[in-house]
C-alpha cells in the first residue's frame, strides 16, 4: 500500500477555547510526519474557530482543515463523528491523534469503529518504525506504547494492516513545545452539511466550572498517597506544600480514600505533570503514578518501604516516617529561610 | 453489556510468569464493577417505566459466572456470546460481535455499559457497538432524570463540569462508577437461579456423565427456566475475518514486564542534618528558596 503519511489531530475546543491537549499532540504529531515525511493537519471543528485555526501553526500544523458553523459551537458525538468519518474515509490519513478526554474518549471509538481503524487508548508515547511483524515488513508504522493490566507491564500496539492508525493520549503526556517560527500553515474550509440524524441527541444544558487547580503549571509540587493512612496525616502533606510554596497533589489512592480530591490527582488516570520538584509522600509508586510525574526536574520520595517502586524514579529518598520526616523538613526550611 | 475482568487490581507475584508477561489463567475473575452500576441502572429504569432487563456478555464459558450474578441482582434474561473463535479480539472485534448478538436478541430501547473495563481501560466497546448499531450514545452517563415519550434526559460528566442531554430511544449510555449504587444479591434469586447454566456448562456435564445427552439437557434446563441462552458464531451467522484476531486491527507487538531504571537515588537519613544538606541543594539549584 502507498501511504501520503499524513497525521491528523483532532483539535478539541471547549467554549471556543482550544484544549492544551490538542496542541501537546501537534508537538508530537510533527514528530511521527517528519519521521514518516508526511504533512501535519490539524481538524478544527466548532463555531468562530479561525483564531484556533491559526494557533496551530505555532506547533506544527502545514495546514489545519476548519469546518465552521454555529450548529457546531458545542461537541455533540454524532455531528462530530459523522463529520470525521467522512473525511478520513476520503483522505485516509495514516495517523489520527485525539486526546484522551472525555470528548476525545467519545469520538475516537465511533470514528475508530466507522472506518474499521486500530484505536489504541492512552498511549504514554508514540514513536514511528519499521517493524517486522509475523515476517512481513511494515515501513513507519506507528508504535502505541501504553502501561496494560494495571500498569504491571507496557504494552506495544500496532496496526500494521489498516490503512489508518488512531490513538488518544492524556494531557500533559507530551510535552508542549510551540514553534520559535510559526509554520506557514493553510487554512482549508469545508463546509458543514447538516443531518436530520445529527438531532436525535440534543444538549440542554451546560455547566462548567473552570478548575482553580492547575497543577500543570506548578514549579513544585508536594503529593500524598495512601502510605500516609489517614486524612490528619495527609494534612501534613498540605501543610509542607504550603510553607515551601508548593501545590497539592495524591496519588490515585489517596483521591479513593477521600484524602484529596479528584482534581488533584496526579498519574495516568489523572493529571501529567513536569514540576521543578515533585515531592512524593507516601506513594508506592505504582506505574500509572510514575507515568503521570518521572518527567519531574527533581523527586523526593519520602517512604517508609525502602523496597517502594517510587525510590527506582526519585534522585533524593528518604526512608522513614512521614509524620516525623515532614515536620522536620518544614521545621529545617522554615529555620533556613530566617 | 456486561464484562467478566481479572482482578488487575490483586496482581500477585504468582499471576507474572517469569517472561513479564500476565498468566490470565491465575488471575481471580470478577464482574467488571461499572457494568454492575450499569445493571443496576438498568434495573431501576425498568422499575419506573417498566420492561425488561437482559444481560448480555461475550467472553469464554466461564463468563457465565457473571450472568449468573446477573440473575441474582435482578436481570429477566441473560446471554452468553461465546466462541473460540473470539479470542483475542480487541474493542473493533469485540463490538462486531456484541453488535450482531444485540441486533440478533432485539427489541431494545436502552443498552447500558460501564464506561470502562479494569483490563483495558479504553472504554472504546460502548460507543463502537453504538456506532455499528447506528444509535446515538451518551457515555459518562451520571444519573438517569427522566424517560418520557420515547426519549431519555441523562446527566453526563463532561471535561470541567456536566450536561444534560436528551436522546431519542434506542440509545446506548456508558456509566460512570458513582452513578448508582448496585444493590445486593436477592437471598430468593440466588436460590432460584443458582443452578443457571449456559449451552457450555451443559456440554459439560454430558461430557462428565454418559447418561445426560445435552439437546434433552437444554431443553430441561430452558423448561425451568435456568437456560442461560447461548449464541456463539455459527448462531450470529457472523464473517469469521471480523472476529477474534482475525478481526481486530490492533496486534501486540511487544509486552515488557515494568522494569524500573534502577535507584541511582541518593539516599537522604531522615535526620534533621542530612535533610537540611538536601535543602542547601535545592537552594543552591535555584529550585527552592
Amino acid at each position: 500500500m502507498n501511504f501520503k503519511n499524513e497525521v491528523w489531530v483532532f483539535i478539541e475546543q471547549r467554549e471556543g477555547k482550544p484544549a492544551d491537549v490538542s496542541f501537546e499532540l501537534l508537538c508530537k504529531g510533527q514528530k511521527l510526519a517528519d519521521a514518516m515525511k508526511g504533512k501535519l493537519k490539524a481538524i478544527v471543528i466548532g463555531s468562530g474557530v479561525d483564531n484556533i485555526a491559526e494557533q496551530t501553526f505555532n506547533y506544527g500544523a502545514d495546514e489545519a482543515i476548519v469546518i465552521d458553523d454555529p450548529s457546531l459551537k458545542h461537541y455533540e458525538t454524532l455531528r462530530y463523528s459523522r463529520i470525521l468519518n467522512d473525511f478520513v474515509e476520503k483522505h485516509v490519513p495514516r495517523i489520527v491523534l485525539f486526546g484522551a478526554t472525555v470528548i476525545g474518549r467519545d469520538l475516537a471509538p465511533r470514528v475508530a469503529s466507522h472506518t474499521k481503524s486500530g484505536l489504541t487508548a492512552d498511549c504514554t508515547d508514540l514513536q514511528i518504525s519499521d517493524v517486522t511483524y509475523l515476517k512481513q515488513n511494515h515501513p513507519d508504522l506507528l508504535l502505541q506504547i501504553r502501561p496494560a493490566f494495571g500498569g504491571n507491564i507496557i504494552a506495544t500496539i500496532i496496526t500494521p494492516d489498516v490503512p489508518t492508525q488512531m490513538a488518544t493520549v492524556r494531557e500533559g503526556v507530551m510535552e508542549l513545545q510551540p514553534l520559535e517560527t510559526p509554520k506557514e500553515g493553510k487554512i482549508t474550509k469545508i463546509e458543514y452539511k447538516p443531518n436530520a440524524l445529527d438531532e436525535l441527541v440534543k444538549i440542554i444544558e451546560q455547566h462548567r466550572e473552570s478548575s482553580k487547580v492547575n497543577l500543570k503549571a506548578a514549579p513544585v509540587i508536594v503529593a500524598g498517597g495512601y502510605g500516609l493512612g489517614t486524612k490528619e496525616n495527609f494534612r501534613l502533606v498540605e501543610e509542607l506544600a504550603h510553607t515551601i510554596g508548593a501545590e497539592v497533589a495524591g496519588s490515585r489512592a489517596a483521591v479513593d480514600a477521600g484524602f484529596v480530591t479528584p482534581d488533584r490527582q496526579v498519574g495516568q488516570t489523572g493529571v501529567t505533570v513536569r514540576p521543578k520538584l515533585y515531592i512524593a509522600v507516601g506513594i508506592s509508586g505504582a506505574i500509572q503514578h510514575r507515568a503521570g510525574m518521572q518527567e519531574s526536574n527533581k523527586i523526593i520520595a519520602i517512604n517508609n518501604d525502602p523496597e517502594a517502586p517510587i525510590f527506582e524514579v526519585a534522585h533524593y529518598g528518604i526512608v522513614g516516617d512521614a509524620t516525623e520526616v515532614i515536620p522536620a523538613f518544614i521545621e529545617v526550611y522554615k529555620h533556613k529561610l530566617k | 453489556m456486561v464484562k467478566q475482568v481479572p482482578d488487575t487490581a490483586n496482581i500477585s507475584g504468582k499471576v507474572m510468569k517469569d517472561d513479564g508477561t500476565v498468566n490470565r489463567a491465575k488471575l481471580p475473575a470478577i464482574f467488571n464493577h461499572e457494568d454492575k452500576v450499569a445493571l443496576e441502572l438498568a434495573l431501576q429504569v425498568k422499575e419506573r417505566y417498566g420492561g425488561k432487563v437482559t444481560a448480555v456478555t461475550m467472553g469464554p464459558p466461564r463468563a457465565s459466572d457473571i450472568l449468573r450474578e446477573c440473575l441474582y441482582l435482578g436481570a429477566d434474561e441473560a446471554y452468553l456470546i461465546s466462541d473460540r473463535k473470539f479470542a483475542g479480539a480487541d474493542t473493533l472485534a469485540t463490538s462486531y460481535v456484541l453488535c450482531e448478538a444485540i441486533k440478533k436478541i432485539g427489541g431494545y430501547d436502552f443498552i447500558f455499559a460501564g464506561r470502562q473495563a479494569i483490563d483495558g481501560d479504553t472504554a472504546q466497546v460502548g460507543p463502537q457497538t453504538a456506532e455499528k448499531l447506528n444509535v446515538p450514545q451518551i457515555t459518562y452517563t451520571e444519573e438517569i432524570i427522566e424517560v418520557e415519550d420515547n426519549h431519555v434526559r441523562a446527566r453526563k460528566k463532561i471535561d470541567g463540569g456536566y450536561e444534560i442531554v436528551e436522546s431519542k430511544l434506542p440509545v446506548l449510555l456508558t456509566v460512570l462508577k458513582d452513578a448508582v449504587q448496585p444493590r445486593p444479591f436477592s437471598a430468593k434469586r440466588v436460590m432460584a437461579y443458582k443452578g443457571a447454566k449456559s449451552l457450555m456448562d451443559l456440554e459439560k456435564l454430558a461430557e462428565e456423565n454418559s447418561l445426560l445427552y445435552i439437546d434433552k439437557l437444554t431443553h430441561e434446563y430452558e423448561e425451568r427456566g435456568l437456560f442461560i441462552k447461548t449464541l456463539t458464531m455459527d448462531d450470529l451467522k457472523l464473517d469469521e475475518e471480523r472476529c477474534g484476531v482475525k478481526g481486530s486491527p490492533t496486534k501486540v507487538y511487544k509486552i515488557e514486564s515494568v522494569v524500573l531504571a534502577g535507584g541511582s537515588h541518593s539516599k537522604v537519613a531522615p535526620t534533621k542534618e542530612a535533610i537540611g544538606e538536601l535543602i542547601d541543594q535545592l537552594m543552591s539549584d535555584h529550585i527552592f528558596g
